[in-house]
C-alpha cells in the first residue's frame, strides 16, 4: 500500500517546479510572486474567504491556488477558518443582500490592519447580475476594499496577482523586489 | 404519452428531448401527481409560472416516454393551489420558494416558513410578479430570525454552522443538533447567494441572457448554458449543426471529468488523505488548463452560445485532448487502487452516510448521488439526444448509497466519460458550430434538459411575441441540488458530527444553483 503511494509521489516529483510546454509564461511567474511574497512578508499570510453571492466559479478558481502548481501554501499564504486569525478577507460574488450582514461581521471580526481583496467581475462591479432586490451589487457597496480583481472567473495566477498586489500597497516594501 | 385515468390534452415541444405539456385544472392537480407516482414517475421540478393576467403554478415530471409539463392557472384573486408534498416530498422547498419568488402558496402545506426570502425584502413584494418595475431595492429591509425546528431531550444540544463556512466553500447554514458526537437530526436552511436571476433574465434580451445562464452554477455552466440554449433552439424551431452539438457533448463530459477529479481529491482530504488532494488537484489544473488553450476558457464558460458553440476545435487540439484522456485514464486508475486498497480511507467512506435506495426513490434523490442509492437515472440514457444516441452511454449505479458507493459512481463516470471523449473526438462529424437563430414571430416557449455532471439540469422558457422584442417573459432554472439538498438531511442522521464534511463533500451540491 505504502509502496504505491510512495511510487506516485515519486514519479510524479515535484510539481511547483517544471512546467508543462504550454505554460512556461506561467510557471516564471508563480515563481517571481513566490519571491515576492518572501521578500514583502518575511512570513505568513493568513486569509479569510466569504463567498458573498457568487455562482461558485471563483470558488473553483481559488480552490485551485492549493494545488501543486500554485503552491499557494508553500509560499507562506494560509486560508484560515476564523476571521479573527485573518490578515485579509477575500470576497467574491455580487453581495446578496441574504449575505451582506455575514459578510459585514466576518470584516468587522478581522483585527486591524486588515486588507479587503474582492476576487471576480461581480465582486468588482456587480457583474452581469447587477444591483437588485436581492443583490447589493459590488462587494464595495458593503464594506471597503483595497484590490480588485477582474475576471469571470480571474485564472488562479490573477488572483494571486490581486493578493500580493494588496499586501504590497499595504506595507512598506524595503527593497524593491528583484525581477 | 398517456397519463392513466386523466383525460389531459397534451401537446407535444418539438424538442431534441421527449417533452409533454398540458394545462391542468385544480382539481386535476393532485391527482396527476399521484398518477405519476403510480407510474413510476418522479418530480423533476415546481415553479410559479408567467402570465401577465393570471398566476400559473408549473410543475415537470419525468416519466418513462419522457418529460411531462403540466400548467395549473389560478383563478384571478386566487393565489393557492393544492399541495404537492404528501405526494412528492421534495416539492417543498420549491413550493415555498413559488410562495416567496411569485406570490403562489401551497394550500395547507406543513411547512410554510418562507425560503429564499430571508427578510431582504417585504413580504408583499413577489420579484416574479413586479419584473417591469425593474432594479426596485430595499435597502433598508432587516434579516429576519428563522424557526429552526428544536430537537429536545436529555444531553442533546445545537451547534450551529454558517452561513460562513471554514473553508473556501459557498455559504449556507446548518444546524445540527447532537448528543456526544452523535447527529440527530441536520436543519439546512440555504438561500444565502439568491441574487434574484429569474429577475433579471426577465431583463435581458434573449440572446445575450445565455450568459447570466452560464452563470447559475459555476461548476456547471457547460449544463447550464447547454440545457438554456436548448429552449431557446426549442422556441426557435432552429435544429442544432451536428457538429455544434457533437463539441458540446465534449466539453459536458470534460466539465463531467473535472469536477469528479475535483471532488475525488477533496473526498480524500476531507479523510485526512492529503495525498488524494494533492493527486487529483494536479490532475485537474492540468485538464482546466488544455480546456483554456482549446476552448478559450478554463470552466467553459460561455462555450456554448445560442445557436451553436462559440469556436472550432483546432486540428491540434483534437490530438491533444485525446492524448489527455489516456495520461489522466492511467493516473486515475492508480489511484483508484490506493483508494481501494487503503483501509484507513475505506475505513472513513464504507457505511458512512448511508442512503437506503428506498429512500432515495421515496424522496427523489437524483443525479450521481441517486445513481449512488439504486437509481439508475441518466438522460444519457433514457432519453439520448444528439450525440448521445450514437454514445451508448454506459450508467454507472451502486445500491449501497454511502459515500464509498458515491466514490465508485464517480470513478466509473470518470472513465466512461474519458471513453466518450475519445470518441466523440474520433466521431466529429464536419460542418458548422453555429447558425444563426430566428426567433418567431409569435409568443414561443421552450425547455432544456440536460445531464450536468450533478444531475439533470432544467431550463424553461417562455418568450413574448416579435412585438414586444422577444422579451424573456419567464426563465425557470432548476438544479439537481433542490432534490438532493434535503436528502444530505437523512444521509447524516446517526453520523458522527466530523463524518459531516465528507458526506457533504460526497454530494458536492450546488448552493448557488439552488438559491438562484
Amino acid at each position: 500500500m505504502i509502496w504505491k503511494i510512495v511510487k506516485q509521489i515519486a514519479k510524479n516529483g515535484i510539481r511547483s517546479e517544471p512546467a508543462p510546454a504550454f505554460s512556461d509564461g506561467v510557471r516564471a511567474e508563480v515563481g517571481r510572486i513566490q519571491d515576492d511574497v518572501l521578500a514583502i512578508l518575511g512570513q505568513a499570510l493568513t486569509i479569510r474567504m466569504v463567498d458573498a453571492g457568487s455562482c461558485n466559479g471563483c470558488e473553483l478558481e481559488i480552490s485551485a491556488l492549493g494545488n501543486p502548481y500554485y503552491n499557494i501554501e508553500g509560499l507562506g499564504i494560509k486560508f484560515v477558518a476564523s476571521p479573527r486569525h485573518a490578515d485579509m478577507l477575500l470576497v467574491t460574488g455580487p453581495v446578496s443582500r441574504n449575505m451582506a450582514t455575514a459578510l459585514r461581521r466576518t470584516f468587522e471580526a478581522i483585527p486591524e490592519p486588515k486588507l479587503v481583496v474582492a476576487v471576480g467581475d461581480c465582486g468588482c462591479d456587480g457583474g452581469i447580475f447587477g444591483e437588485n432586490y436581492a443583490s447589493c451589487g459590488p462587494v464595495s457597496s458593503v464594506i471597503p476594499v483595497d484590490v480588485w480583481v477582474p475576471g469571470c472567473p480571474p485564472a488562479p495566477i490573477e488572483i494571486l496577482r490581486g493578493i500580493l498586489t494588496a499586501v504590497r500597497r499595504c506595507r512598506s516594501v524595503p527593497t524593491d523586489p528583484v525581477y | 404519452m398517456e397519463i392513466f385515468g386523466l383525460n389531459l390534452t397534451l401537446q407535444r415541444l418539438v424538442a431534441p428531448v421527449p417533452v409533454w405539456r398540458a394545462r391542468v385544472t385544480a382539481a386535476d392537480w393532485v391527482p396527476a401527481a399521484v398518477a405519476v407516482r403510480e407510474a413510476g414517475g418522479r418530480l423533476l421540478a415546481l415553479w410559479g409560472g408567467a402570465h401577465a393576467a393570471e398566476a400559473t403554478v408549473c410543475v415537470a415530471y419525468v416519466l418513462a416516454d419522457g418529460l411531462l409539463w403540466l400548467e395549473l392557472p389560478l383563478p384571478s384573486g386566487q393565489s393557492s393551489y393544492p399541495d404537492l408534498a404528501p405526494v412528492f416530498p421534495a416539492a417543498s422547498r420549491m413550493q415555498r420558494a413559488a410562495a416567496d419568488l411569485s406570490g403562489i402558496f401551497a394550500e395547507g402545506a406543513r411547512d410554510q416558513r418562507p425560503w429564499l426570502n430571508h427578510g431582504a425584502w417585504p413580504t408583499g413584494y413577489f420579484p416574479l410578479r413586479h419584473t417591469s418595475e425593474a432594479s426596485q431595492t430595499f435597502p433598508d429591509a432587516l434579516l429576519l430570525d428563522y424557526a429552526f425546528v428544536r430537537v429536545e431531550g436529555d444531553g442533546v444540544h445545537e451547534i450551529a454552522v454558517g452561513p460562513v463556512h471554514a473553508g473556501v466553500i459557498e455559504p449556507g447554514h446548518f444546524r445540527f443538533s447532537v448528543v456526544g458526537e452523535k447527529v440527530l437530526r441536520l436543519e439546512q436552511r440555504l438561500g444565502y447567494t439568491h441574487k434574484g436571476i429569474e429577475q433579471r433574465m426577465t431583463q435581458l434580451p434573449p440572446l445575450q441572457a445565455a450568459r447570466l445562464a452560464g452563470r447559475v452554477s459555476g461548476d456547471s455552466t457547460v449544463a447550464y448554458a447547454w440545457a438554456y440554449c436548448m429552449a431557446l433552439e426549442t422556441a426557435a424551431s432552429c435544429d442544432l449543426a451536428p457538429r455544434a452539438a457533437w463539441l458540446r457533448a465534449l466539453m459536458l463530459e470534460r466539465e463531467r471529468v473535472a469536477n469528479h477529479l475535483g471532488d475525488l481529491g477533496a473526498l480524500g482530504n476531507d479523510a485526512a488523505f492529503a495525498f488524494g488532494l494533492a493527486q487529483f488537484s494536479r490532475l485537474r489544473e492540468d485538464w482546466l488548463r488544455l480546456a483554456k488553450e482549446a476552448f478559450g476558457h478554463r470552466l467553459m464558460m460561455d462555450c456554448v452560445v445560442p445557436g451553436g458553440v462559440a469556436r472550432d476545435l483546432a486540428l491540434t487540439h483534437l490530438t491533444q485532448l485525446s492524448q489527455q484522456c489516456d495520461a489522466i485514464e492511467r493516473e486515475v486508475q492508480t489511484l483508484r487502487s490506493i483508494y481501494e486498497d487503503h483501509a484507513g480511507l475505506q475505513d472513513r467512506f464504507m457505511s458512512t452516510g448511508r442512503v437506503s435506495p428506498a429512500l432515495a426513490a421515496q424522496l427523489g434523490l437524483t443525479g450521481l448521488a441517486g445513481r449512488a442509492s439504486g437509481q439508475a437515472h441518466d438522460l444519457r440514457c433514457d432519453h439520448p439526444g444528439v450525440p448521445y444516441d450514437s454514445l451508448q452511454v454506459k450508467l454507472a449505479s451502486q445500491r449501497n448509497g454511502d459515500v464509498a458507493a458515491r466514490v465508485a459512481v464517480r470513478f466509473d463516470e470518470v472513465f466512461e466519460s474519458l471513453r466518450l471523449i475519445r470518441q466523440i473526438l474520433a466521431e466529429l462529424p464536419a460542418g458548422p458550430v453555429s447558425q444563426p437563430l430566428c426567433l418567431p414571430e409569435q409568443a414561443s416557449r421552450g425547455v432544456g434538459w440536460v445531464e450536468g455532471w450533478r444531475g439533470e439540469v432544467l431550463v424553461v422558457l417562455e418568450l413574448d411575441e416579435a412585438a414586444r422584442q422577444h422579451r424573456i417573459r419567464r426563465c425557470h432554472f432548476h438544479d439537481p441540488s433542490w432534490q438532493n439538498w434535503p436528502v444530505l438531511e437523512h444521509a447524516i442522521m446517526g453520523n458522527i458530527v466530523p463524518d459531516f464534511p465528507l458526506i457533504n463533500k460526497s454530494f458536492n451540491l450546488s448552493y448557488a444553483g439552488q438559491d438562484l
